[in-house]
């Protein structure tokens, strides 16, 4: 086998493992507008805030210290105590639901029956919020997170490929924990969503908000629910991206990757997220492995916006989302 | 009472029909315009042009472009970043290939250029809609901004990739380039923040504006009604296009004097003029100014109030403000969907009751 066509083939695994946190991020929208029609752009802050809250929690950092010393001349920073990884996950998560509890109590029940472009705004504005209060809270350096997950590179697919081809191929650990990570959580997610009462009533909201209501399904109830498991979801993601490259502001962008991926797999399905997020993987890593050095390289940053844009004009609704029946 | 309409006759479809036909606004309006131009460029020194005229009438006018699009004909776009990089970087192209020419017709020019490009990216808007396109527009943002970093010829194959504008001059008086004086850069932007308000202005509330108002409010019942989308949608993309490209222009060759896509460009700008019409109200070319002053007032007031009298760091200012403009965003939304520019209104019509509220 030619150098280029192993080159490539490695290329096409870390596209796909790329696409895999990809797919992790678009999971959270994709939970968040099937159940409420409300398309978040606040998704990758929640992952940075988890991740930042996280990080927090573990170090045993002052929320607000920063502004605390500003304001009181104090020199106040570390609780001085460590608290081990799972228990700040938890804790973490339960920072997380309230969050999802107060964006329910203080935004969406006054944006009820407004456009969807209206509440795609006030996601806006709460993703610029949060990402104020996450800097104000925990301080906007980059932060190590290591909650003890496996990094570096796979010694064992190193090997095996260097036998077969001559040539060790490099797997990062954490991409294949990722990996397997994320195809339990959307496992877990489709049985949620599929077998217990809970995520009966989701899917009942998800199709018709009045019907819903009407057989005594709480709808605040519902839509705190879906936000809370869509920042489990960003916590997950949070965790990955921290670990892959540090927790710093450049983690909420990747809600801005997750966007093409979506737009590709259609807003309302699952696996459309998957399959959306594993093709933008593979594709961008792919085309600036082939036509990248040809036009100056960097075309990570647009490839999957045009693609997107591009599959959009001949199929809106994306691969796999409901077919919107309108004609103009 | 105080703000009088009663007693204001028209005798004639012309003095109805024109611009502002009360005689209270229209008096207000040439007392602005007699400040704007002829009081505040003898009172300005540096400091205010840099710090609060020159960003105020640079956005104002993206702001109207992105009303326009955005407020008028109801097609979200997130790609107004991208959209200005295209017209500084054709005002530098035009700058350093026809240096004979008046910097005038340059920024004009580049608005054009960006009409074109704008109108490309916004033929995808006839098959998508809604957010699905307001994602879509990200594509002309982030594909615009590597463009221009990836291909010398836009900077022309300088070494740091960057485009920096030569001094040009109108009339003998430099506009751009490091020799420039405070009152020339500001009447030069002002002169293109009226023409653009005033073309918006009346294209808003002429037969095409209320296309586009038609095809913003229901797209189908407008076409039944005889409302060509296609025209209706590319012309609003056009339009903006035009005013974007050319706060673009100015934004780099007057402002800034040198710029990068990346920095100056990046979809942080995107956002920043979509608040600003957000804040300052969808639909409205006065919104357009009041969002566009909030927006850059804002930051000025915040950094003089927390670490000049406070004393905070300066990056703990710059999170609150994030923290502030977001709250604000929401409060808008939730409180007054039609931003400043609603509240202005009510303000007018109790004005013109009172003192007696019934």
């Amino acid at each position: 086998m030619s150098d280029q066509l192993i080159f490539g083939m490695e290329v096409f695994l870390n596209g796909l493992m790329a696409g895999v946190l990809y797919a992790l991020v678009a999971l959270g929208f994709v939970l968040i507008y099937k159940a409420s029609g409300i398309f978040n752009y606040a998704q990758g802050v929640m992952a940075l805030f988890s991740a930042l809250t996280l990080v927090g929690i573990m170090e045993g950092q002052i929320p607000f210290a920063h502004v605390i010393n500003a304001i009181f001349g104090t020199e106040i920073h570390h609780f001085g105590w460590h608290v081990p990884g799972i228990l700040a996950i938890a804790l973490t998560m339960v920072v997380m639901v309230v969050l999802a509890v107060c964006v329910q109590k203080f935004l969406f029940r006054h944006l009820v029956g407004q456009e969807p472009i209206i509440l795609f705004m006030a996601t806006i504005g709460l993703a610029y919020f949060l990402e104020g209060v996450g800097d104000l809270m925990w301080g906007s350096e980059i932060k190590k997170l290591d909650v003890g997950l496996p990094q570096g590179i796979n010694l064992v697919i190193d090997e095996v490929t260097a036998g077969w081809f001559g040539y060790g191929f490099f797997i990062d650990n954490l991409d294949i924990v990722a990996t397997v990570i994320a195809a339990l959580l959307v496992a877990a997610l489709v049985i949620f969503a599929q077998y217990t009462k809970q995520g009966r009533a989701m899917r009942a909201v998800a199709d018709d908000h009045q019907a819903a209501l009407s057989v005594g399904i709480s709808l605040n109830f519902i839509w705190v629910m879906v936000w809370s498991v869509a920042g489990f979801v960003a916590l997950v993601a949070g965790i990955m991206w921290g670990t892959k490259s540090g927790v710093q502001f450049s983690l909420s962008l990747i809600a801005l990757k997750a966007l093409p991926v979506l737009m590709l797999g259609g807003f309302t399905s699952i696996p459309g997220a998957i399959v959306g997020g594993l093709i933008i993987g593979v594709g961008e890593k792919l085309f600036e492995f082939a036509i990248g050095p040809l036009v100056g390289g960097a075309t990570e940053n647009w490839f999957a916006y045009v693609l997107a844009l591009i599959f959009l004009v001949f199929r809106p609704q994306g691969l796999f989302g409901e077919k919107i029946i309108e004609r103009v | 009472m105080f703000y009088r309409e009663a007693g204001d006759f028209k005798t004639s479809y012309a003095e109805d029909n024109q611009t502002f036909p009360i005689k209270f606004d229209r008096y207000r309006y040439y007392a602005v315009m007699f400040a704007a131009f002829a009081v505040v460029p003898f009172l300005i020194n540096d400091y205010w042009v840099n710090a609060i005229f020159l960003p105020f009438l640079i956005y104002s006018i993206a702001a109207i472009g992105l009303n326009i699009l955005v407020g008028y004909c109801g097609q979200v776009s997130l790609g107004t970043g991208g959209f200005m990089a295209v017209g500084a970087y054709a005002c530098y192209k035009l700058m350093t290939s026809f240096p004979e020419v008046s910097i005038f017709f340059h920024v004009i020019l580049a608005g054009g250029v960006t009409a074109l490009v704008c109108i490309l990216f916004g033929l995808p808007s006839l098959r998508i809609k809604g957010f699905y396109l307001a994602v879509a527009t990200l594509a002309a943002q982030f594909f615009l901004v590597w463009l221009f970093n990836r291909v010398p010829w836009f900077y022309n194959y300088s070494a740091s990739g960057q485009i920096n504008s030569p001094e040009r001059t109108v009339f003998g008086i430099a506009v751009t380039g490091p020799h420039t004086s405070a009152w020339a850069t500001y009447l030069f932007c002002l002169v293109f923040l009226t023409a653009c308000a005033l073309i918006g202005r009346n294209l808003t509330r002429g037969m095409v504006g209320r296309k586009w108002m038609a095809i913003r409010d229901m797209d189908i019942a407008a076409e039944i009604i005889g409302v060509n989308p296609l025209k209706a949608k590319i012309s609003a993309f056009g339009v903006s296009g035009f005013f974007v490209g050319i706060s673009g222009a100015l934004l780099f060759a007057v402002y800034l004097g040198a710029a990068e896509a990346g920095d100056s460009f990046g979809i942080n700008k995107s956002f920043l003029v979509l608040f600003m019409i957000i804040i300052g109200g969808l639909g409205s070319i006065f919104g357009s100014f009041a969002g566009a002053a909030f927006l850059v007032l804002l930051p000025v007031l915040l950094k003089n109030v927390l670490v000049g009298v406070l004393g905070w760091p300066t990056d703990m200012a710059a999170h609150l403000e994030f923290i502030i403009v977001g709250g604000l965003i929401i409060t808008f939304l939730i409180l007054e969907p039609h931003g400043l520019a609603q509240l202005w209104r009510v303000a007018k019509e109790k004005l013109r009751l009172w003192p007696f509220p019934h």
